[in-house]
């Protein structure tokens, strides 16, 4: 489904990432200062790498060589921070809603409702995102995700700020959307009890190198 | 403190040059701060350093290229009056261009400072939710710099209030044309028994300076609040 073969370079810091992504959960794990938010940045479309090629399904994201890079805004990929980056001016509701409104409504795969009620977010519609615990803004960071349905979603560390109460709450969830729409993700995560339960497949990055 | 006719011609003239002053410098100034905050491009350095330079120049000297420049001799100002009839030498509108370009650089810099302390990744993290540049501009980057798009366009204003040197060289000082608030009060302390008139307009013009910055800090408060952000953190834009 989703094909890469990126060669990233900064300064030191070399990435050379090749491997093929099919539907399900696929874990990356690896040191950290060992590229797996570059890769992460490169699929989404936030970094661009030097050489190298990127297809979805058919259609080519990049390809150096013929110099074409499709633009993040065009990628229709869902990408989950590590510490939300939810939108201060706007509220809960609005943040949910943000990536919602830019896709069609026959692409929308959840409703509000649906989102509101799995994450337990339902009483925090109308809060700004300075008013929420780390746990909840990372909830709503994963909804505002969803709700924009994307074609993959790339999640780093979601999981990371949040305690382990909150974490059995959300890896169900998580494992559920895995179930229900075949999504296909590629979760970050440095902890081994998530990756067993979640993931389909593991691939391990270090020093820059990804081995599948 | 009553005013008499030519004393109100004058603040009415300061108010409508300053407010179109301001409105001018608001969308170059964005665009500009936005540039200068989030792009690297050849020439930077010598573009920062045009918009600051009317700062640390003596206002006559941009007032006196103007004239230059817009002047009905100038290359520029001669082509506005032949393809549209428009005069900006010695005219209000000259007062306005003359206000907005001392002005300017008090806009640029809030609101570029503003741009700078917006993290990337709220940018990033609206576009890989599909919003093309502009919309995350506008959604995103425009509202979370609004403080700092207040703070510059009431310190143009202010600015523009104040202007005397630049206009003085390029309008002049002709009573209910180009006469703003400075010009008048300069003016009043030239002719005998002026200097009640020169008293009352200075204390106007104090009381309104004060007042720009009553509103300013009110201003950038709510907006801290609105952000949920404490205080400090946005750029107070050198007030």
């Amino acid at each position: 489904m989703l094909h890469f073969d990126l060669h990233y370079q900064r300064g030191e810091f070399t990435l050379s990432a090749k491997a093929e992504i099919g539907e399900g959960v696929t874990a990356l794990v690896g040191p950290s200062g060992a590229g797996k938010s570059t890769l992460l940045a490169l699929l989404a479309g936030l970094l661009a790498p030097q050489v190298g090629t990127l297809r979805f399904g058919q259609q080519l994201l990049i390809d150096t060589a013929g110099k074409i890079q499709v633009p993040a805004w065009q990628r229709h990929f869902g990408l989950v921070f590590q510490d939300g980056q939810l939108f201060p001016h706007l509220s809960v509701r609005d943040n949910l809603l943000y990536g919602w409104h830019r896709r069609p409504a026959e692409q929308h795969r959840f409703t509000l409702q649906q989102v509101l009620a799995l994450l337990e977010i339902g009483p925090l519609q109308s809060r700004r995102p300075a008013q929420l615990s780390g746990g909840e803004r990372q909830r709503v960071a994963l909804g505002r995700a969803l709700l924009y349905s994307p074609r993959l979603l790339l999640l780093d560390e979601p999981l990371a700020s949040l305690d382990e109460r909150l974490k059995q709450q959300i890896l169900p969830f998580l494992k559920r959307v895995k179930d229900e729409t075949r999504l296909p993700m590629l979760y970050v995560s440095h902890l081994r009890a998530e990756v067993d339960y979640l993931a389909d497949r593991v691939m391990v990055i270090e020093q820059g190198r990804l081995q599948p | 403190m009553a005013l008499t006719p030519e004393e109100w011609q004058a603040l009415q003239l300061s108010a409508r040059v300053a407010a179109c002053a301001t409105l001018l410098c608001l969308p170059l100034g964005i665009a500009l701060a936005w540039l200068m905050a989030r792009r690297q491009f050849p020439g930077k350095f010598l573009v920062d350093a045009l918009v600051q330079l009317p700062m640390v120049l003596p206002p006559v000297v941009p007032g006196y290229l103007l004239l230059l420049l817009l002047g009905t001799q100038g290359p520029i100002g001669g082509w506005l009056q032949a393809q549209f009839g428009i005069v900006l030498a010695f005219t209000w509108k000259g007062a306005v261009i003359a206000s907005a370009v001392m002005a300017f650089p008090l806009m640029v810099q809030p609101v570029r400072l503003a741009f700078r302390q917006i993290d990337v990744r709220l940018e990033q993290a609206a576009s890989t939710l599909g919003a093309s540049p502009w919309r995350v501009f506008f959604s995103i980057s425009l509202p979370l710099a609004l403080p700092g798009v207040l703070a510059g366009a009431l310190l143009c204003f202010s600015r523009s209030l104040g202007e005397f040197g630049a206009t003085m060289a390029f309008v002049g000082n002709i009573p209910g044309e180009t006469r703003t608030l400075p010009l008048a009060i300069y003016s009043f302390t030239h002719v005998p028994g002026g200097e009640a008139a020169a008293m009352r307009l200075s204390l106007l013009s104090i009381a309104l300076a004060v007042a720009a910055l009553l509103v300013s800090h009110f201003i950038t408060r709510r907006a801290e609040r609105l952000l949920g952000r404490s205080e400090g953190q946005v750029p107070r834009a050198a007030l």
